[in-house]
């Protein structure tokens, strides 16, 4: 008090405005717009077109489309649906678990490489993924060789990885790191004095998420787990490294469509792919919903 | 037996003593606060009175009951914390009647409880807004009411202004001392803001690194400060280093000149003792006796102290003139407070000037030097 009230009068001078010049910074714009539209637009209206074009005749036709109700596109869809909902509320839920017990509870130490080994995990795709699960629990792989030496061969109890349990097991892989590290910090804006006003007015720990906790993280775990879903729906070389092909997936059956030797329609595939377009832009849209809303509660 | 009682309170963050001594007894009704520099233990407190943490020695008991070993959820005190810590998800009628509802009470009397605590922070027809679209003055008010709705034994409020702009601060301080009195509801109050403590508090609680530095009214406070602590962090302070002259005549020396004090000295001639002097206790005249620029308050109790200066500057601060002096030939800067009025005739900077102030307004500062408080506050009370 005594020792500001006689520093008021040293102001400072108003900081010098910029001169008002010709801003070049949208040049910087540049590269991406080109890359957009190499790599985004003009696959995307190719695709466009040619999901409306018959293969053989070149004519201008929905065939394609009425198409994707029938046996074999409508199981794809269904298996990739299942497989991509599976991995995302197996791995959503225990991601969560996982990091909520790191971020709140374990020892603070634990965070920092927890976070970094999903940041790599959940990067861990493709064919190095798949050939690492059948060289541990292949069927000769070294885990199960080593279960086998101790009677405990899982592959006589009629497990296989090369299977849509094998898959989902394989795509929890990098599911769970992906969660970890995209709720992380929904988890930490969780403030601490939510739960100690709720105990205040007398809550116990079961009513303080009943009643906040869990409405709270909603909306995140939702949209974290919806993203999942999208990441699982649009994998696709570690299913075909991993099963040949054998399992029918959306993207698997669009690489058939467009490439194969037995399948070869390039109008079905490319409808195919505008409707697993059609599905991961929802599941964007409800991601970015969800998202909005939690960061206006926890802002 | 006393309402909310803290007996021996001590509190360690491993090698850190948070708290320390802690004994405070505060009667039904009371507003408490515990005023006092950031990190002195204040919230901790609180918080042990809540329940948050566990005393490492010492015990809490409310209204006779001992509830140091209680959880938080289990003890029926209502807290409001500086961050508000509304809940995001629910609109301002389900904040406030969080509480009744886990007590399971029928939804007609949770409305009605509701509705009366919306009047009563002034937020009626406000029920169904959501946090995210009320004010910070408006979601405190929201807090408070949501502690309220438990009819809470004891009202705990953590710094509880300090995120809000000086006017709003202001404004709602006055609302919660109205909302405490007439509910009547005993309440703890922490603060790092003086003004705040001395405004709305029976009693102030002064702590300063973990320990009780002394518990009094405002009007004790700041005018008996029992140790160079409290005296320098409550109000604006001239403190003074000077020397015993002869500590049983209370005569000092400062300054080259030989001044005398009502309060207890301790010590041996030649010693040095810390002096304090509140700068609307000083008089501040010219030489001549021609200009009477400041008149103090204490004037004419038992004689006065004279001391030459020198006027080094002014500063208007608003109902309140400050005139910074300097005395001896160390250039001691001593300030003087008087009220502003028109025909003040200021001083310039450079003029010579003479400083008044009684033996009772010099107080002598140490944690074991208490200044004699009977007779300075008899004085002080026939004054008023
Ligand atoms: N949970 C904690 N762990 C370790 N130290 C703490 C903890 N809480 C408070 N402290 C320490 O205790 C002291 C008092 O803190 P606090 O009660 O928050 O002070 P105030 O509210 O007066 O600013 C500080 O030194 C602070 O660092
Ligand atoms: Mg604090």
């Amino acid at each position: 008090m005594t020792e500001t009230a006689f520093a008021r009068n040293a102001q400072g001078a108003p900081p010098a405005r910029p001169g008002r010049r010709f801003s070049l910074t949208w040049l910087g714009l540049v590269p991406f717009l080109v890359f957009s539209t190499l790599f985004l637009l003009i696959p995307t209206a190719y695709l466009i077109v040619g999901s409306f074009v018959d293969s053989t005749t070149g004519d201008v036709t929905l065939q394609n489309y009425a198409r994707l109700t029938e046996g074999l596109q409508l199981n794809a869809y269904l298996t990739s649906i299942e497989i991509s909902l599976v991995t995302a509320l197996v791995g959503g839920i225990f991601g969560f678990l996982m990091a909520y017990a790191v971020i709140s509870g374990g020892p603070r130490r634990l965070r920092g490489p927890l976070m970094t080994f999903s940041g790599v995990a959940s990067n861990f795709a493709g064919i190095p993924l798949a050939l690492a699960f059948v060289f541990t629990i292949g069927r000769t792989g070294l885990v199960t060789a080593f279960l086998a030496g101790l009677g405990i061969n899982p592959y006589d109890g009629g497990f296989t990885i090369y299977s849509k349990i094998g898959l989902e097991i394989v795509y929890l892989y990098f599911q769970l790191p992906l969660m970890i590290l995209i709720i992380a910090p929904a988890i930490d804006g969780l403030k601490r004095e939510w739960r100690e006003a709720s105990e205040n007015m007398g809550a116990t720990t079961f009513q303080f998420w009943r009643y906040i906790a869990l409405p709270i993280l909603m909306p995140s775990l939702l949209g974290s787990m919806i993203l999942l879903f999208g990441n699982a729906f649009g994998a696709q070389a570690t299913a075909y490294q991993l099963t040949g092909g054998f399992i029918n997936l959306v993207t698997i059956l669009i690489g058939n469509q467009l490439t194969g030797d037995v399948l070869h329609n390039k109008g079905a595939g490319y409808a195919l792919a505008m409707g697993m377009v059609a599905i991961l832009g929802i599941t964007l849209l409800a991601y970015q919903f969800l998202q909005r809303r939690s960061e206006r509660w926890l802002r | 037996m006393a309402f909310l009682e803290l007996s021996g309170i001590q509190k360690r963050f491993g090698d850190v003593a948070a708290v320390q001594d802690f004994d405070l007894a505060a009667e039904r009704g009371e507003f408490v606060s515990f005023l006092g520099p950031s990190g002195c233990g204040k919230t901790t407190t609180l918080r042990m009175i809540a329940g948050f943490e566990r005393p490492t020695a010492g015990s809490i008991a409310i209204d006779g009951k001992d509830v140091t070993h209680q959880a938080p959820n289990q003890r029926n005190v209502g807290m409001v914390f500086q961050s508000y810590a509304l809940f995001p998800n629910m609109n301002v009628a389900s904040n406030i009647g969080f509480g009744l509802k886990i007590r399971k009470r029928p939804k007609a009397d949770v409305d009605r409880r509701v509705a009366e605590l919306l009047e009563l922070i002034h937020l009626e027809g406000r029920g169904d807004r959501f946090p995210w679209q009320l004010s910070g003055g408006q979601q405190q008010r929201v807090a408070l009411a949501r502690a309220l709705a438990i009819e809470p034994t004891v009202l705990l409020l953590d710094e509880p202004l300090s995120a809000l702009d000086a006017k709003i601060r202001v404004a709602l301080r006055h609302e919660i001392r109205q909302i405490q009195r007439q509910l009547g509801i005993t309440t703890v109050y922490v603060t790092h803001d003086q003004e705040e403590a001395l405004e709305l508090s029976d009693r102030i609680v002064v702590m300063s690194e973990g320990r009780i530095e002394q518990i009094g009214t405002p009007f004790e406070i700041y005018n008996f400060p029992a140790t160079s602590f409290v005296a320098s962090f409550v109000g604006t302070l001239n403190a003074m280093d000077a020397t015993i002259v002869d500590a049983s005549a209370g005569r000092l020396s400062l300054a080259g000149h030989e001044i005398r004090t009502t309060s207890k000295l301790a010590g041996s001639a030649g010693s040095a003792v810390t002096i304090a002097l509140r700068p609307e206790m000083i008089a501040l005249t010219s030489p001549d006796g021609s200009n009477v620029v400041a008149v103090s308050p204490m004037k004419g109790m038992s004689g006065s102290n004279r001391l030459p200066g020198t006027v080094a500057d002014i500063a208007f601060l608003g109902s309140v003139v400050r005139v910074r002096t300097t005395v001896g030939p160390d250039a001691i800067p001593v300030f003087v407070d008087t009220f502003n009025n028109p025909n003040l005739a200021v001083p310039a900077a450079g003029s010579p000037i003479v400083l008044g102030f009684p033996p009772e307004a010099c107080l002598v500062l140490g944690r074991d030097v208490v200044p004699d408080r009977t007779d300075a506050l008899a004085a002080a009370e026939a004054m008023l």
